[in-house]
């Protein structure tokens, strides 16, 4: 599989790149983006940005809508440096066209790498050959919504600085106007102000503004100036998920369109041998059996035919030699490879592993299961192939990737090939680059019915079966303690499908550190779910910081905080739960609070949980208290609501998320045995934002991983059991 | 043999299969697309619609079993003016990636409309509909002010 890390950067940091600088369009380039995305009376100024004759601003948004609010966020940011009326301001996605590929996010990840902000550079780089990370994206077919990366990267080093390029064109238009010089006008609401009053609309001087050349250097608003930043304005997108009218990809609808329904094969891999053909052969609307290589499909008139008669073909798969993997032999490689293997050394501090000799060990095992990601609305695409076309319907975390997937799949030019982007009930790293098993079979489907537009979804139990899982995952901690209680070793080995992961490196001082990994390579298919590898580090660390804690009988908070004296942000940030949470103060009996805290995709997210075990040993989540530093946040309600989103993911995963296999195969189906937290099980929530001068974090992804060991280390504290195995489900509880 | 639906207000006849689900006939025969697929097994409430004001989950009963009934969508729910529930979704900013939510919204709207003030216990009872976005803690923000502003009401 290809590198879960690398998937994103590959081909940027392949070329070495450290030119840096916003691409903005060249005019050239405008005008045919104009050209392919402006309705009349309306035009490019510069990426990202349309401002029509009457005013309207569309903020062109190069991302999927999967429910986070980026559209809306991404649109503030543009809008602020413009200085526009925000009630003119809209947003749309861009199309799946090379123009409007994402270089902000290439260079911000590449930034990233090389643990440089926009900022860190020289300013003669800056704007020197700035196109470098826009052709990048453009080569890579770049268009992700992921790693947390829209308001961080899209918004900072494109967004803004679009939209204050912008600001200054219309000032220059204005300028040539009353021939006088730009420095006599300021903007405000929508309008280039004159000292003298005299002023004009941005819909008035649009169409002269695109004469001049974007700036790609152009002077960005200080903090104290955001009018539309750090404001908690409405969602765009939020009248139309209340009424039903958003179209997401399941709900594409097109002139005499049939339906698909798939069987794929049980076991991943596995090959198709035999087929019923005859007992669908006069079912009512069936048009065709498609046979794969790993799957059957049927089209039909109606899905529910298309959905019944597949499953009346009774197919047969081959088990491609993996029909005896079960969970225990998966779970007993992990920990022979761990126990037995071969460690390869990824980094170490001090002297590393070395300092374990001579000294008290102490030695932990924990394990995290496959996880899928069960968005709400399963995969599925709509396609249609005719005279040598693709058009493609869908909703992915990458419309640009997508069109050149599909255009692989199918064999065709990419110019051949229309992809629409469409918004996705949840994604979670379900529609991530590289796990695009639905467009393969829509497209593969549609070219069995050429002329025909099919839409292929998969039903509930083929989404729980062919995800790509959040991976199976051993962890071995060793550790010394010195006089104080404090670490002085800290050694861990877990196994991988992949590169090393930097996620396991602590930000906790401990002198001398050591990681290694055990590859494993089983046939189940893995992917990121939300938070990537953060999901499992996050609940290994602060399980063992816990577990060290309680070793050296000192309190897990005051414990952390010894260990956080030189990172500020971690230690404000807890603090700042703590405090919230009332940490330390008298809980009734059966009850227990407990810590995580981590950091992902450049915010430090810490949770408080108070839980209660009761007498049956059930557990009860009673409260989460939040704190969590992304810098700054954007839009403060909406970055909230992916605090609490993600305690509700967290929980689902840490109480109930197991996938489990046998035979080779998935064996949940649904969602009863792929158990859900509802509106009964959540607890209180209360999030509260540290501001700190770092540079903008992610939020849809960094509030999951403190979960899972928040909810353990306040089982701990409430009865005394220490979960080292998730989920909590699978341990009998008993109150001390 | 035509099946006579009343959705929305409207009478469709539709020349289905007795037992096609209820959710399929509303999404592909009559293109109301706001009723959601989820499970296909009564587990989500993503396809919930009203039957005779009663929440139903679409994916699990039968068009013929509610032929002549009166069937609301979520597009006929606030087809005049949005209600209440709709609005308070609005004001609390509650959807997210909003794949659940007119299932969520029809079964809110319909279990307020017989008990206008619940208890925290009977809304939890009553509310079993899954969203994956973790919307819930904003749900219950809007439940209750909903009831609030109703007991406002009722005081003045
Ligand atoms: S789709 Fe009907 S309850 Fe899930
Ligand atoms: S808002 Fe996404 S599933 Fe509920």
């Amino acid at each position: 599989m290809i590198s879960r890390r690398k998937f994103l950067i590959g081909t940027a940091t392949a070329a070495g790149a450290l030119i840096v600088g916003y691409g903005l369009w060249p005019s050239r380039r405008l005008a045919r983006a104009t050209l392919l995305d402006a309705k009349s009376g309306e035009r490019f100024v510069a990426n990202w940005i349309k401002i029509a004759d009457d005013g309207t601003i569309t903020v062109v948004i190069p991302h999927c809508d999967m429910g986070t609010g980026i559209f809306t966020s991404l649109s503030q940011m543009a809008a602020d440096e413009l200085d526009a009326d925000w009630s003119r301001v809209r947003s749309e996605t861009a199309p799946a066209d090379p123009l409007f590929a994402n270089g902000s996010i290439v260079e911000g990840f590449v930034l990233e790498m090389r643990k440089m902000t926009r900022d860190s550079i020289p300013s003669v780089l800056q704007g020197a050959a700035g196109n470098t990370f826009r052709t990048l994206a453009e080569y890579a077919d770049v268009q992700v919504t992921g790693g947390s990366s829209a308001v961080r990267m899209t918004g900072v080093y494109g967004m803004r600085v679009a939209g204050a390029a912008v600001r200054e064109m219309l000032i220059k238009a204005a300028a040539a106007r009353m021939n006088v010089q730009p420095n006599e006008f300021h903007t405000e609401m929508s309008r280039v102000i004159h000292t003298s009053g005299k002023s004009f609309g941005y819909g008035e001087l649009a169409a002269e503004a695109v004469n001049y050349s974007p700036s790609s250097n152009p002077e960005l608003k200080s903090k104290s100036d955001f009018k539309f930043i750090g404001e908690s304005v409405a969602r765009f997108d939020i009248p139309s998920k209340v009424n039903g009218s958003t179209k997401y990809g399941v709900d594409t609808q097109l002139p005499d369109m049939c339906y698909a329904a798939i069987r794929i094969s049980p076991v991943f891999g596995g090959k198709l041998t035999l087929l019923n053909e005859e007992s669908v052969a006069h079912v009512r609307g069936v048009k065709k059996v498609v046979k794969l290589d790993d799957a059957v499909v049927v089209v039909a008139d109606r899905f529910w035919r298309a959905s019944n008669a597949v499953g009346k073909l009774e197919p047969v798969f081959d088990h491609g030699g993996n029909g005896a993997v079960t969970s225990k032999t998966i779970r007993d490689r992990h920990s022979s490879a761990l126990q037995h293997g071969k460690i390869k050394q990824d980094m170490k501090t001090g002297s590393g592993a070395d300092a374990l000799n001579n000294a008290a060990i102490i030695e932990r095992f924990y394990n995290v299961p496959y996880l899928a990601h069960a968005p709400m609305e399963p995969a599925n695409a709509t396609a249609l192939y005719e005279d040598g076309r693709l058009e493609v319907w869908s909703g992915t975390q990458d419309g640009l990737g997508s069109r050149a997937f599909c255009a692989k799949t199918a064999g065709l030019k990419l110019n051949k090939v229309t992809f629409n982007l469409m918004p996705s009930g949840g994604g979670f790293g379900r529609r991530i680059p590289g796990y695009w098993n639905f467009l393969t079979y829509a497209v593969k489907t549609a070219m069995a019915v050429p002329g025909v537009p099919v839409k292929l979804i998969f039903d509930r139990q083929q989404e729980m079966q062919h995800d790509y899982y959040r991976p199976n995952v051993t962890s071995r901690f060793r550790a010394a303690l010195g006089q104080d209680g404090l670490p002085t070793a800290w050694v861990h080995d877990y196994t991988t499908d992949d590169a090393p992961n930097p996620e396991a490196h602590i930000f906790y001082s401990v002198p001398n550190q050591a990681y290694g990994t055990a590859r494993v390579d089983v046939h189940v298919p893995t992917g990121p779910w939300r938070s990537v590898e953060t999901s499992w580090h996050g609940f290994f660390i602060e399980s063992f910081v816990d577990e060290l804690a309680h070793e050296a009988k000192r309190d897990p908070f005051d414990y952390r905080r010894a260990l956080l004296q030189s990172k500020p942000r971690h230690l404000g940030t807890l603090n700042l739960a703590a405090e919230k949470a009332g940490w330390g103060s008298p809980l009734p009996a059966g009850r227990g609070r407990g810590i995580g805290i981590s950091e992902c995709f450049g915010t430090i997210v810490a949770h408080i949980a108070e839980v209660e075990v009761n007498g049956k040993g059930q557990v009860k989540v009673h409260r989460f208290t939040t704190a969590a530093d992304p810098g700054f946040a954007v839009n403060p309600d909406g970055f909230k609501a992916q605090m609490q989103s993600a305690v509700v993911f967290g929980l689902t995963a840490a109480l109930y998320g197991e996938i489990t296999i046998d035979k080779g195969a998935v064996v949940q189906e649904n969602f009863p045995d792929y158990q859900m937290l509802r509106l009964a099980e959540c607890p209180a929530i209360e999030v509260y934002v540290h501001e700190s001068d770092a540079p903008l974090g992610g939020a849809g992804e960094p509030g999951v991983p403190p979960v899972a060991p928040a909810l353990t280390n306040a089982i701990f504290a409430a009865c005394g059991t220490r979960i080292r195995e998730l989920p909590v489900k699978n341990h009998p509880l008993t109150r001390l | 043999m035509a099946i006579r639906l009343k959705v929305n207000g409207t009478i469709q006849d539709v020349d289905v299969e007795p037992d096609a689900p209820l959710l399929w006939v509303l999404r592909d025969e009559l293109g109301l697309t706001g009723t959601k697929f989820g499970c296909g097994i009564a587990a989500c409430g993503a396809c919930t619609v009203h039957v005779n004001g009663k929440a139903v989950r679409s994916c699990g009963v039968s068009v013929e079993s509610v032929a002549n009934r009166e069937i609301t969508t979520i597009e006929g729910l606030g087809a005049k003016a949005l209600n209440p529930v709709q609005q308070a979704w609005i004001e609390h900013q509650v959807p997210q990636c909003g794949y659940c939510q007119s299932g969520m919204i029809m079964a809110v709207s319909a279990f307020l409309a017989t008990n206008p003030n619940p208890t925290e216990e009977q809304l939890d009872g009553a509310i079993t509909n899954i969203c994956r976005c973790g919307t819930y803690a904003r749900i219950r923000d809007a439940v209750h002010s909903l009831s609030t502003a109703k007991q406002a009401k009722g005081a003045s």
